[in-house]
């Protein structure tokens, strides 16, 4: 994975609360057996007809989102399923963040395990992005802020180690894998 | 001695490594579930990295997301019509065959939806950790085990190390006091708490479900409710282990035997929550207050009464996307509403008491007309004992089809969908837009309720139709 300290883009706003991961990727394309290409059914119905032709009035069919690299959304963004394939989805479509004042458990891990950056905020800062779609903000891991055009700042949370991993383009197995002597201990304590 | 909850007797059994300011905690996982969907990608990881599977006699796994329902094709009289999911399937043999995993496979008789055959097999057992790459493995916790879903780099970590690494939740304790009504079943009770405490309301949570209510539920009673946790945004659920958990286990295939039996149930009587533990939130819930309850959005915190209407929320864009979705109107009372299928099956209610209940409301009726009604059960092991009580019959001479197990129209992966525009009654667990087939309308409620709306042809309510 590529280390990642910052990111700067203009934002895309999709207000909508609890978007669930049958949204972000639907179950029909989840046959699939490889992480690539998922970028094409992202948020596929809310893009596409039942006849397959573009939804023009949907935000992300708008040539002003074009280069838009960070999602802004609604409460409970990724509730629903484990699938992994909602961030590879997003990361494949182009996006690098998801901004929103609540993010799904099990979507947030698989977002940190990704490179998707899961960004919680304020719900004054929200309401600021919410309210300017198109702006352009700025994400510093190394300071866990965002910045947004104004100078105004927020801090955002985010689980220490899968920072540290991140900002290293380290992947969390190589620790895990380097735990194999605590592991045998507690296998034979158990009597495994 | 402090006083612990049921939670963190189980985690603190688990952590190989116990968690610091900078590093989550390393725990091990008992019991790894694994299906078709959510593991090819982390098989790749595994042979990319020349790694094997640490503990393979630790891993449960069996195909039911993708997989047909229709026996031809199930028992390869015809190819599985949707090849994506053909291809899907044959991969995860060779992966399971590789690595040395025990598949419980198309032909197997112990094949079912992971979340049925984990328990039915007594593989899920109390005090263990179980994982799997799905939202719905809170099932599990049921039996007092922590159990939750995890992403596919994870399914990738727990093969190779049978560990995780994870941030201990917090606590939340769902009381549930009083006795359900007669024709109130756990899906109501589950529908009720998600749209009590909504679907973020769980949210870096562990549920706890406690309280005479719970005690009184039947273990596939417990699986359901457990099932939902996900729904409200909870990882895991749980419900401390008693002898209605014991007797259900015991026997089983994975079950311990003899000696072993005994010691397991004096460890197992261990895990409750001790006297004076403290939760780090708590909800009340008074059970006898409750009705048969429906879904009317498009997801699963917009439920209401059976006997409700569909709520009015003025200026609420997200609110009003919904009801557009659903095709329904601020106001209009959910009974009598025309539906056009019936989903009765899934992890939540395809157990053998669902399709039982579902059975005692449809005995002796028609399907009405204009009505498609899919019966799936949960497992091949509920489907035979199913047959066995009579209840394929009941339910095709309604009209009704009578499938082979797995997920099926749940999540429409296998090509089980709902049309576009059609109202399904579904026993299973999400409403989302499309997550039944592109533009099917899903209303969630309990094998009762559907199986009322099968014979009406509109939404009923379930107590008019049960058996005295
Ligand atoms: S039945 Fe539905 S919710 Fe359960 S595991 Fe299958 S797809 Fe997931």
């Amino acid at each position: 994975m590529q280390p990642i300290r910052t990111i700067e883009s203009r934002t895309v706003v999709i207000p909508v609360t609890n978007i669930d991961t049958d949204q972000i990727i639907p179950a029909r394309f989840l046959t699939t057996t490889t992480r690539e290409g998922l970028g094409k059914q992202a948020f596929a119905d809310w893009r596409y007809d039942a006849n397959g032709a573009v939804k023009s009035d949907f935000i992300l069919n708008k040539p002003e989102v074009a280069g838009c690299d960070i999602l802004v959304a609604g409460r409970n963004f990724g509730c629903g399923s484990s699938r992994e394939h909602a961030p590879w989805a997003l990361l494949d479509y182009g996006f690098r963040a998801v901004i929103s004042t609540e993010i799904a458990d099990i979507f947030r891990n698989n977002s940190l395990k990704n490179g998707l950056l899961p960004i919680v905020v304020d719900e004054q800062t929200h309401q600021w992005l919410t309210n300017h779609p198109g702006a352009n903000v700025k994400i510093d891991l190394d300071t866990t802020t965002l910045t947004l055009p104004t100078g105004a700042t927020a801090k955002f949370p985010i689980e220490g180690f899968a920072r540290v991993c991140l900002m290293n383009g380290v992947d969390e197995l190589g620790f895990l894998l380097q735990q194999a002597p605590a592991i045998e201990r507690y296998e034979q304590a158990r009597g495994f | 001695m402090t006083a612990k909850t049921l939670f963190e007797k189980v985690w603190e059994q688990h952590q190989v490594v116990p968690e610091s300011a900078d590093t989550p905690a390393v725990l091990y996982i008992d019991l790894h579930l694994v299906h078709e969907v959510t593991s090819p990608q982390a098989f790749s990881v595994l042979r990319a990295q020349n790694l094997k599977v640490r503990r393979p006699e630790r891993v449960l796994a069996t195909m039911d997301h993708s997989t047909p329902t229709d026996p031809d094709e199930v028992f390869g009289r015809v190819p599985i019509k949707v090849e994506s999911a053909a291809r899907q399937v044959k991969e995860f043999e060779k992966n399971c065959r590789e690595f040395g995993v025990e598949l419980h496979d198309m032909s197997s008789d112990t094949r079912g939806i992971v979340h049925v055959i984990g328990p039915e097999l007594g593989a899920t057992q109390p005090g263990k950790t179980i994982v799997c790459g799905d939202s719905h493995t809170a099932t599990h916790g049921a039996f007092g085990a922590l159990a939750f879903g995890i992403g596919t780099t994870e399914v990738g970590h727990v093969l190779a190390t049978q560990c995780l690494l994870q941030r201990r939740p917090k606590t939340l304790a769902i009381e549930v006091t009083g006795k359900l009504r007669a024709g109130v079943t756990a899906k109501d009770l589950i529908l009720a708490i998600i749209g009590e405490i909504g679907v973020s309301g769980g949210t870096g949570y562990v549920i706890e479900y406690r309280g005479s209510a719970i005690e009184a539920l039947s273990m596939e009673e417990r699986m359901t409710v457990c099932n939902m946790s996900i729904e409200a945004g909870a990882r895991a659920g749980l419900i401390a282990p008693d002898e209605t958990t014991f007797a259900y286990l015991k026997g089983r295939r994975f079950a311990p035997q003899g000696k072993a039996w005994d010691e397991a149930v004096a460890r197992w009587r261990e895990l409750k929550t001790d006297p004076g533990a403290k939760f780090d939130r708590v909800v009340s819930i008074d059970a006898s207050k409750l009705e048969p309850m429906i879904s009317y959005g498009t997801h699963p915190g917009m439920v209401v009464p059976i006997s409700g209407t569909v709520p009015e929320v003025a200026n609420d864009p997200v609110h009003a996307k919904a009801l557009n979705y659903m095709g329904l109107h601020g106001g209009e009372p959910m009974v009598g509403k025309p539906i056009q299928v019936v989903f009765i099956g899934s992890c939540t209610n395809g157990r053998l008491s669902d399709l039982e209940l579902a059975a005692g409301v449809i005995k002796g009726h028609k399907v009405a007309s204009g009505v498609r009604m899919l019966v799936v059960p949960g497992s091949q092991q509920v489907k035979r004992e199913a047959e066995r009580l009579g209840l394929d019959k009941i339910f095709t001479e309604a009209g009704a089809q009578w499938r082979e197990s797995g997920c099926s129209m749940c999540i429409g992966m296998n090509g089980d969908t709902a049309g576009r525009g059609e109202y399904a009654v579904s026993t299973s667990n999400r409403n989302f837009e499309g997550r039944q087939g592109a533009g099917a309308r899903t209303l969630l409620a309990s094998p009762a309720t559907a199986a009322a709306a099968a014979i009406a042809g509109k939404i009923a309510d379930p107590r008019a139709y049960l058996p005295h």
